[in-house]
């Protein structure tokens, strides 16, 4: 009886993917299809608006600036983690995570810091519709952030068994896990000039 | 056996990873709520038919809040209609048809051992169960369930009470449930097909699958998104679809403003329509599969009908404002999606015309699965032509919002989903269990459902109209109600009829589990490989992997000794 499901590992002769590969593909497609509609709901709130603020004199800049370079160089470090599995390396391919993954701390840090400046100024949600899509994008954004940290953190620690056994098996997760990263990334890089500069 | 091989009753029937049981538990579920969605809509026929009386028997269940002495309150019924709507829909026809047809059959169909992801289709089911039970759980907060209709347009939705916030996380779990389930099925159906099985061989019932999936995978999200907007309006107090100025019970309320609920409707229908294509595009490929076993002969147009399919699945994407005519998003945007309104009539036509066209010249078997299969063809037909005057502006400005559109889209989803997943059910009940449904129980059942199902919606273009809207508590206090009242009567009375005329299906289903007439591996013989594992598939599904050699519907090939010529069959 044949019951193993194939291409797990070993990417389909016709398709070109593994299975693992194609899902992200199809999910990232409906997280586009997410942050899509919200930014639709932007630009119609926006052309509706009677006025609207100029993102640089609410919002600060400076620290978008770094989290947006923070965020840059972590894409940067999980393409390395990969490559070094690639190149059999795992202990390489550990530092290189680990790095990613306190990168993703920073980047929430410095977004905490930016919340805690609104708060303190009572600028929530309910303060303008501004403030309000403000708060949902890169609410929204800070979520898939802690998504990314959590599945890194996995696959940093007790998932990295699985290179024991199955090697390859393991650099093709850390490749999924990696395009979920970058479209993370992706995201960020949209969202900095729609809300702080434009 | 070896202890491995036998798993115990909670790792096999509960917590099981195997596409059937799954297949079996989405089905179950799906059955249950959809009679919970019947029972609300019987309570609001009792209100409809006899407005202002208490209601007999099952009024006091309701209590004080909801219906004092058995006289329902207007709230109340407001909670029937909105959960109603969301029960069938999101809770009964969708994980029936694509959940349960689709995680039992796809991987069977194509030959595969399981889906691609078999623990993701665990969690797609036990999410999607979790947002039923926090939908029904709804209910028992203050003031009930959410009450602005299934489509809960803001800003109504936003000032309604706690139950809307409630309705919200249930919608954000089954949203990912389908999510989770739409991934597994396009990974499937790509990677998983048996040698020799392309996808112009691919069975049409494999085709519609696919083609829901990437509906599911791509219309879902922008509700997520209006979700999410919609709980923040809602918990962070964000005006997203509150306007400036915006003005309740004569008091203003204290918001920003600045917000737009045209921006909810846009981002609900552009789900909502699509939506309506994964409720029928599943049924199709069911009965498609049905007409090809029941005739003998393969289906005209195989190709056109998967053409038609892709072409329908692309254009629902546009189409989405003509539920919109009359916000007065003017004339330009208007004229854009009539056009492709009526552009998207011609694949639905083409669909229906190669099935119709597929019982030509055949010799049909009467059996109860073709009986259903049959009916829905002109069921689909009505739903589908009294579409059209609405999705024309001047027709649409008088009929929009009455009972016509009820009638309209009740008649796509009820005598025509509903009676293709009957169909089906009845099909591939003896490849589930073994055993035969009974065929006098379901000619019973059949022959009640169809006459009474049509007593029941098609008043209901009459009454549109007249002008009846589709959300009055009680019809008899408007004058240009009060003549057609008579109808509401026959429709309730048929209505509940309806629900006596599902007593023998019930029974049907139960007893011939265990008691029915026991059959091979291969009873109405077909073509398609499910038919090609034993009987109940075991866990994995194939005794040997299944090689294709030709198309999905050979039926009555010349010269051969058989009348049906499986895919995988050596010559």
């Amino acid at each position: 009886m044949s019951a193993e499901i194939k291409w797990i590992d070993k990417p389909h002769p016709v398709s070109g993917v593994t299975n693992g590969k194609l899902g992200i593909w199809l999910f990232l497609a409906s997280e586009v299809m997410l942050f899509g509609g919200l930014f639709s709901a932007l630009v119609l709130l926006r052309t509706g608006a009677d006025s609207w603020p100029v993102g640089h004199e609410l919002l600060n800049v400076k620290l978008a600036t770094i989290n947006t370079l923070i965020l840059i160089i972590s894409s940067v470090t999980m393409v390395m983690s990969w490559a070094s599995l690639a190149m059999k390396n795992l202990s390489k391919y550990k530092m290189y995570m680990a790095i990613t993954v306190i990168l993703g701390f920073v980047f929430l840090g410095i977004k905490a810091v930016e919340y805690g400046h609104k708060f303190e100024h009572h600028h929530f949600p309910s303060t303008s519709i501004f403030y309000a899509i403000y708060f949902t994008l890169t609410g929204l954004h800070a979520i898939h952030v802690i998504g990314g940290i959590i599945v890194n953190t996995y696959f940093l620690f007790p998932g990295s068994k699985l290179w024991q056994t199955k090697p390859e098996m393991f650099t093709n997760r850390i490749e999924c896990a990696g395009l979920y990263w970058h479209f993370v990334d992706l995201v960020w890089i949209f969202l900095f000039p729609t809300l702080y500069l434009l | 056996m070896s202890k491995e091989h036998s798993p115990s009753f909670w790792k096999k029937y509960i917590f099981s990873v195997d596409h059937k049981i799954i297949g079996i538990q989405y089905g179950i579920t799906a059955m249950i709520f959809l009679l919970i969605g019947f029972a609300l809509v019987s309570v609001m026929r009792w209100q409809l038919a006899f407005p202002g009386q208490p209601l007999p028997l099952f009024g006091v269940l309701f209590g004080m809040s909801n219906a004092p002495g058995g006289i329902i309150l207007p709230e109340f019924y407001n909670q029937l209609g909105a959960m109603h709507g969301t029960i069938m829909i999101f809770l009964g026809v969708v994980p029936l048809g694509v959940g349960a047809f689709g995680n039992y059959l796809v991987p069977l169909q194509i030959g595969a051992p399981d889906m691609a992801f078999p623990k993701l289709n665990m969690m797609s089911y036990w999410v999607y169960l979790t947002g039923g039970i926090v939908m029904l759980a709804s209910f028992f907060f203050p003031q009930g369930a959410a009450q602005s209709g299934w489509t809960s347009y803001p800003p109504l939705s936003n000032i309604a009470p706690v139950g809307q916030t409630v309705w919200l996380i249930g919608m954000v779990f089954l949203i990912t449930s389908s999510l989770l389930g739409s991934v597994n099925f396009i990974v499937t159906i790509v990677q998983l097909r048996a040698d020799g099985l392309t996808f112009s061989r691919l069975p049409f019932f494999v085709w519609a699958q696919f083609i829901t999936s990437f509906l599911l995978l791509l219309a879902f999200p922008p509700l997520e998104a209006a979700g999410i907007l919609q709980l923040m309006d809602r918990l962070a107090g964000s005006s997203f679809f509150m306007p400036s100025g915006l003005v309740v019970s004569g008091e203003a309320l204290q918001i920003s403003g600045g917000g737009n609920p045209l921006l909810w409707q846009h981002l609900f229908w552009f789900l909502a329509h699509p939506e309506v294509y994964v409720l029928i595009l599943p049924a199709m490929g069911i009965v498609a599969e049905i007409i090809a076993n029941n005739t003998r002969k393969p289906l005209y147009g195989y190709k056109n009908m998967v053409g038609a399919a892709l072409f329908l699945g692309f254009m629902s994407f546009i189409v989405w404002a003509h539920h919109m005519y009359l916000v007065g998003m003017g004339t330009t945007m208007s004229n854009f999606f009539q056009i492709t309104t009526m552009i998207i009539s011609i694949p639905s036509v083409i669909l229906l015309t190669c099935l119709l066209l597929s019982l030509w010249g055949g010799s049909i078997r009467f059996n109860t699965p073709m009986c259903f299969a049959l009916a829905f063809l002109p069921m689909f037909a009505i739903g589908g032509l009294t579409g059209l005057p609405l999705g024309l502006t001047a027709s649409d400005i008088h009929l929009h919002d009455t009972y016509y559109v009820i009638g309209h889209f009740h008649y796509v989803v009820a005598p025509g989903t509903l009676f293709a997943l009957m169909a089906g059910t009845y099909f591939w009940f003896p490849k589930i269990t073994g055993r035969q449904m009974s065929e006098v129980l379901g000619k019973i059942h059949f022959w009640a459902s169809f006459i009474l199902i049509n007593i029941v919606f098609m008043p209901m273009f009459s009454m549109g109209l007249a002008g009846v809207s589709r959300r009055l508590w009680n019809p008899t206090e408007y004058a240009h109600a009060q003549p057609t009242q008579v109808l509401n009567v026959v429709v309730s009375y048929a209505a509940w009829g309806l629900a006596i005329a599902q007593l023998p299906f019930i029974f049907n289903l139960i007893w011939s589990t265990f008691k029915g007439k026991q059959v091979d591996t291969n009873p109405w013989k077909a073509t398609t490989l499910e038919w090609a594992t034993p009987t109940p598939p075991p866990h994995g599904n194939f005794e040997r992997e299944p090689v294709v050699l030709r198309g999905p519907y050979e039926y009555s090939v010349p010269g051969q000794r058989e009348d049906y010529l499986p895919q995988n069959a050596e010559q």
